[in-house]
């Protein structure tokens, strides 16, 4: 049976650096598999065409950072069927929720020669603050393997394969050394969510936490040992936690312990 | 007698390159050789082609969450004692094809791969991997279920064991049950004597080792004197061993179910996983199900899983060990209680992995000893 008309995908930009949809855009051969399935509605990244709404998938990336940003995810919203947030940025508020831990009219007064001209919200926040998401696909950038899973399960209805537990199981199952055992690395794959492809422990680095926190994540016990076994002052402590993802909750939390 | 004549015909006492020569001879007669080399600084399991690629004179410094490994003049081949990695890596791969399925003119082709089996030779198996691949063979060959994978990789395994010579410092086999001397399982069995003059006892277990080690030119056959030294060198070990497990562990954990100290570990405890993917008997899986984006391919595949994740005991409404405090008491319980009952035996070793390899040292023996403390049972 065929059918009738394929599904109309969109992708969306709000703050961000446009990893995300590159990743996308580098499926390469997959890309034209993906162009057969779905109808490409509206992605700038890649074509002007635009088709009008509704969509069956909007893939959202970036954070929400202008009153202009926190208008529009509503209209992204309405005319959505399924909203999937793609990357650190929508996920978590991404690398620019930095400002959040800080007084933003500071750095606007320190940055631009005009500062009356910016016109910006005091914090970045994630999709899931403004708009009822879907699916979260997490990564600083995403994977694109996850990415092409997470459109392919939607696809064919099924779950996405797409684990929420540590990073530590993918160091494990590839047979990576851990880092934190092994040297001494502070890593916060414990804590992390799986997801990379196990880029970091695998180079003799420790997890930086681009994916976010995993499921239950105990920030506290890994923040305890940093401190107490190898010898990390509260400042070092803070930053661990205190990147890419700084704005998710278990991160934020732990980092403002550690102030 | 006749099975110590029979061992001692094929046992030989060979000087040190005999080593690499018994390599070599398992390479030429079609076996891929895998064993100890120095990976990312710690002793991992990997092919290796002679015995140049082998951790000579290294020793590990293991603790909770810690491990380095240190140069030791003289100390020899296996001054090392087990890493993270475990033989189960390679006789219940991390990630196994199932099935395939291909949409055909009506329904769907199922085809299931062959268990592959590839002729594989163990380098250097400890005792307590001996004991860990016995347990597992309870699990994966038991009679009663078999999983035709992993009994086609273990009847094709070569297994080269080695005596230890020296426990690590989360070594705890005695306690456990088994080490550090191997009794049996093995093809050949290799003691080594480091130092200057430096040989190796090489014993053969089975047909297909006896045709290796009589091949090993050079050397002598070895004498009563030469089992009595090897002997010596495990009784060492079993003295110096890092741990202790309390004999009573299965009843102070079936007597302890409800105790605020799974509270304590749960405020510690990361439910990263480390501990059950490097555990030598651990075996949970998960299934994973993969398709091609125009629904013409299917592929289910097996992936190493643990009882430390929520989605393990995801049940309709939602995962039953929703924190620490169950998920520890899950896989401890399990490992050195139940698993009596289950399969006959403890799930534990002894190998200490679990210890080393947990990124904040949670160590099994301690959480033992503390809860016969704070439960009364002494
Ligand atoms: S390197 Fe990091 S992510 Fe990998 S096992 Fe160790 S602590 Fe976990
Ligand atoms: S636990 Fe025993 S058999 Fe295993 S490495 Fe340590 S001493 Fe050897
Ligand atoms: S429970 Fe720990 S010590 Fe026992 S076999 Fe597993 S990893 Fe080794
Ligand atoms: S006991 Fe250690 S290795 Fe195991 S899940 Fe807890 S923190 Fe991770």
């Amino acid at each position: 049976m065929a059918k009738a008309r394929k599904p109309k995908l969109a992708v969306w930009k709000f703050s961000s650096c446009d990893g995300c949809q590159l990743s996308l855009l580098d499926c390469e051969d997959e890309l034209l598999a993906v162009a057969g399935s779905v109808d490409i509605a509206y992605f700038l990244e890649a074509t002007r065409a635009e088709l009008p709404g509704p969509y069956d998938v909007s893939l959202v990336e970036g954070s929400i950072t202008t009153p202009h940003d926190a208008e529009r995810i509503h209209k992204v919203r309405r005319q959505s069927k399924v909203l999937i947030t793609i990357g650190a940025c929508a996920t978590t508020g991404g690398i620019q929720a930095l400002r959040n831990f800080k007084d933003v009219d500071a750095f606007i007064g320190a940055v631009y020669a005009h500062p009356d001209f910016i016109d910006t919200l005091a914090k970045s926040t994630a999709i899931r603050d403004h708009v009822h998401v879907d699916f979260e696909l997490s990564g600083c950038p995403i994977n694109k393997e996850q990415l092409l899973e997470v459109l392919n399960a939607h696809l064919n209805g099924r779950k996405p394969n797409v684990p929420a537990h540590s990073q530590c199981i993918e160091c494990k199952r590839a047979g990576t050394v851990c880092v934190m055992v092994s040297r001494g690395e502070p890593c916060l794959g414990p804590v992390t969510q799986a997801g990379c492809g196990n880029l970091c422990p695998a180079c003799g680095r420790g997890c930086f936490g681009c994916y976010g926190p995993k499921e239950t994540p105990n920030t506290t016990s890994l923040a305890a040992w940093l401190a107490n076994t190898q010898g990390l002052s509260q400042r070092q402590v803070r930053h661990q936690f205190r990147g890419i993802t700084a704005g998710a909750d278990a991160f934020r939390k732990e980092s403002e312990a550690h102030d | 007698m006749s099975a110590k004549q029979k061992s001692e015909s094929a046992a030989r006492v060979v000087p040190a390159d005999g080593l690499d020569a018994l390599i070599r001879a398992l390479a030429r007669a079609g076996y891929t050789t895998i064993g100890p080399r120095v990976e990312d600084g710690a002793v991992t399991y990997r092919p290796v082609g002679s015995a140049a690629d082998l951790p000579l004179d290294m020793v590990d410094e293991q603790g909770g969450g810690t491990y380095r490994l240190r140069a030791s003049k003289g100390a020899g081949y296996f001054a090392h004692v087990v890493g993270p990695h475990s033989w189960k890596r390679y006789l219940y791969p991390p990630r196994q094809l199932m099935w395939r399925a291909s949409r055909a003119r009506s329904g769907f082709a199922v085809e299931a791969p062959e268990p592959a089996a590839d002729k594989l030779a163990f380098i250097g198996v400890r005792a307590c991997e001996l004991r860990a691949m016995e347990i597992q063979d309870r699990v994966f060959d038991n009679g009663q279920f078999t999983d035709p994978g992993y009994r086609a990789r273990r009847a094709a395994a070569l297994v080269v064991a080695v005596n230890c010579g020296r426990a690590g410092d989360t070594c705890f086999c005695v306690s456990a049950g088994g080490g550090p001397r191997v009794e049996d399982g093995y093809d050949i069995l290799l003691t080594e004597f480091p130092g200057k003059d430096h040989t190796f006892l090489v014993q053969a277990g089975s047909a297909r080792g006896a045709r290796v080690v009589k091949a090993l030119r050079g050397g002598r056959d070895a004498g009563e004197a030469d089992l009595r030294a090897a002997q010596r060198r495990t009784d060492a070990a079993a003295k110096a061993m890092g741990r202790e497990l309390a004999g009573d562990a299965p009843q102070v954990l079936r007597e302890n179910l409800e105790h605020p100290h799974w509270q304590r570990v749960a405020e510690r405890c990361l439910n990263c996983a480390n501990c059950t993917m490097v555990c030598p008997t651990c075996f949970c899986s998960t299934v994973e199900d993969v398709t091609a984006l125009d629904g013409s391919h299917a592929e289910r595949w097996r992936t190493w899983d643990s009882c430390f994740t929520t989605d393990f005991s995801y049940i309709h409404g939602g995962a039953i060990r929703r924190g620490g405090a169950a998920r520890y008491r899950q896989w401890i319980t399990h490992k050195l209680a139940s698993w009596h009952e289950q399969f006959g035996t403890s799930g534990c070793t002894g190998c200490g992995r679990c210890i080393t390899w947990c990124p904040v040292g949670i160590d099994i023996t301690e959480e033992v000893r503390a809860l016969a403390a704070r439960g009364g049972r002494k």
